[in-house]
């Protein structure tokens, strides 16, 4: 007989019970699965009614997140083998509304997202001649935000998050900053009046585990350190040198 | 999430998972850095007993011999070692961090964050020894 391994999987099905429930599966051990195919095994084979969310099944899409043993990974990238022998936990992301069973709520974070303004300000929209010139170097220093999947993985992690969910997280003010340190974008002080309000930057305390769960190492604790450490500067030039507050 | 939305008939039932009050217990990270936190409280009371020997110099000798005599006694001596460690672990975990909020460049060269570290490190260690020495030899 193949070896299998156990699968603790805590289901929510609002139609059925208010309350959320482990229900266990027995999957084939297999040394290539990862998470993401010992679940597709589960609907496949045991039990239809199980629903999660994935794609690309290659850590691209970012929308397989769920809590494996307790911690917030991308189950397209994390092996059964590492979890062996079992049993594995199973859960939805943390700090997320759960529509049903590992699937969770993210329209917070695409309204957060929107509202930092992810896209290229320029102050003067006449678009150039062909396009926007970028040197390799300029091109680095934002590069790492720019990875950004929006798997949601920093959210889960983050506990300023789950306590004060008004708080606009790591990954949006990641991709805040990204567009802040592109060298064709001039909105910078647009977005920081947006980053620094009450539920931006200034919420973090520097837990640090958003960069250490991110998959794509983004590092979005330094973004917002960062961004901190720039506005606070610019505060300050404000009151020194006021003939640059154009 | 803002509860807010409008109501749609047939909308989701959404669960919703309260956090428990000992959420920092669940995690050694979480512990670490609520450590790291609370080990200000260290720090502010060296400064407040900083602040005593200075109101204590300006009372005069008798004053300061009473402070310093107050300081010597077995509590003050263990409550001082905790501080001592405290501050250490404060001070240790805020200069790992450093390299979070801070990118040096020199050209096209990004400064290593292990280096970084390591030079606010040196930098404590040595305004350290100054200050040591200062008050041992003036
Ligand atoms: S910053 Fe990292 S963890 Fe957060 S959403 Fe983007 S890719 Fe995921
Ligand atoms: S399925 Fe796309 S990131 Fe995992």
């Amino acid at each position: 007989m193949n070896e299998q391994i156990t699968l603790e999987v805590l289901r929510y099905r609002p139609e059925e019970s208010s309350k959320q429930i482990y229900q266990s599966y027995d999957v084939p051990f297999k040394k290539e699965w990862v998470i993401l195919d010992a679940l597709n095994y589960i609907k496949d084979e045991l039990d239809g009614t199980l629903s999660y969310r994935w794609s690309c099944r290659m850590g691209v899409c970012g929308s397989c997140g769920m809590m494996v043993n307790g911690e917030p990974v991308l189950s397209c990238a994390s092996f059964l083998e590492t979890f062996h022998p079992g049993p594995i936990r199973i859960e939805p992301l943390e700090n997320f509304p759960v529509v049903r069973d590992l699937v969770s709520e993210m329209s917070d974070f695409m309204e957060k997202l929107e509202r930092v303004q992810p896209w290229l300000i320029r102050k003067d929209e006449d678009p150039p001649e062909g396009e926007y010139l970028q040197t390799p170097s300029q091109l680095m220093d934002y590069k790492n935000y720019s990875m950004c999947i929006n798997c949601m993985l920093c959210y889960s992690a983050c506990p300023v998050y789950g306590l004060e969910p008004s708080f606009l997280g790591p990954a949006a003010i990641a991709l805040g900053q990204r567009y802040n340190l592109d060298s064709r974008d001039q909105g910078e002080k647009i977005r920081n009046a947006v980053l620094s309000e009450d539920d931006g930057i200034w919420q973090c305390t520097l837990v640090g585990e958003c960069s250490a769960v991110c998959p794509k190492d983004v590092d979005p604790a330094a973004a917002i350190q960062r961004l901190k450490v720039s506005t606070t500067v610019d505060f300050f030039k404000s009151f020194l040198m006021p003939w640059q507050n154009r | 999430m803002p509860d807010n939305h409008e109501y749609i008939k047939y909308h989701p039932r959404w669960h919703r998972t309260p956090i428990p009050v000992f959420w920092w217990i669940q995690k050694w990270v979480y512990i670490k850095f609520i450590l790291r936190e609370l080990t200000s409280i260290a720090v502010m009371s060296f400064a407040l007993v900083l602040l005593f020997h200075v109101r204590a110099l300006i009372q005069g000798p008798q004053a300061y011999s009473d402070l310093t005599e107050l300081l010597s006694t077995p509590i003050s001596l263990i409550l001082h070692s905790i501080a001592l460690i405290s501050l250490l672990y404060h001070s240790i975990t805020w200069f790992s961090l450093a390299p979070k909020a801070l990118t040096v460049r020199i050209g096209k060269w990004r400064i290593p964050d292990q280096l970084i570290i390591g030079m606010n490190m040196l930098a404590w260690i040595f305004i350290s020894f100054v200050i040591g020495w200062l008050m041992v030899t003036m």
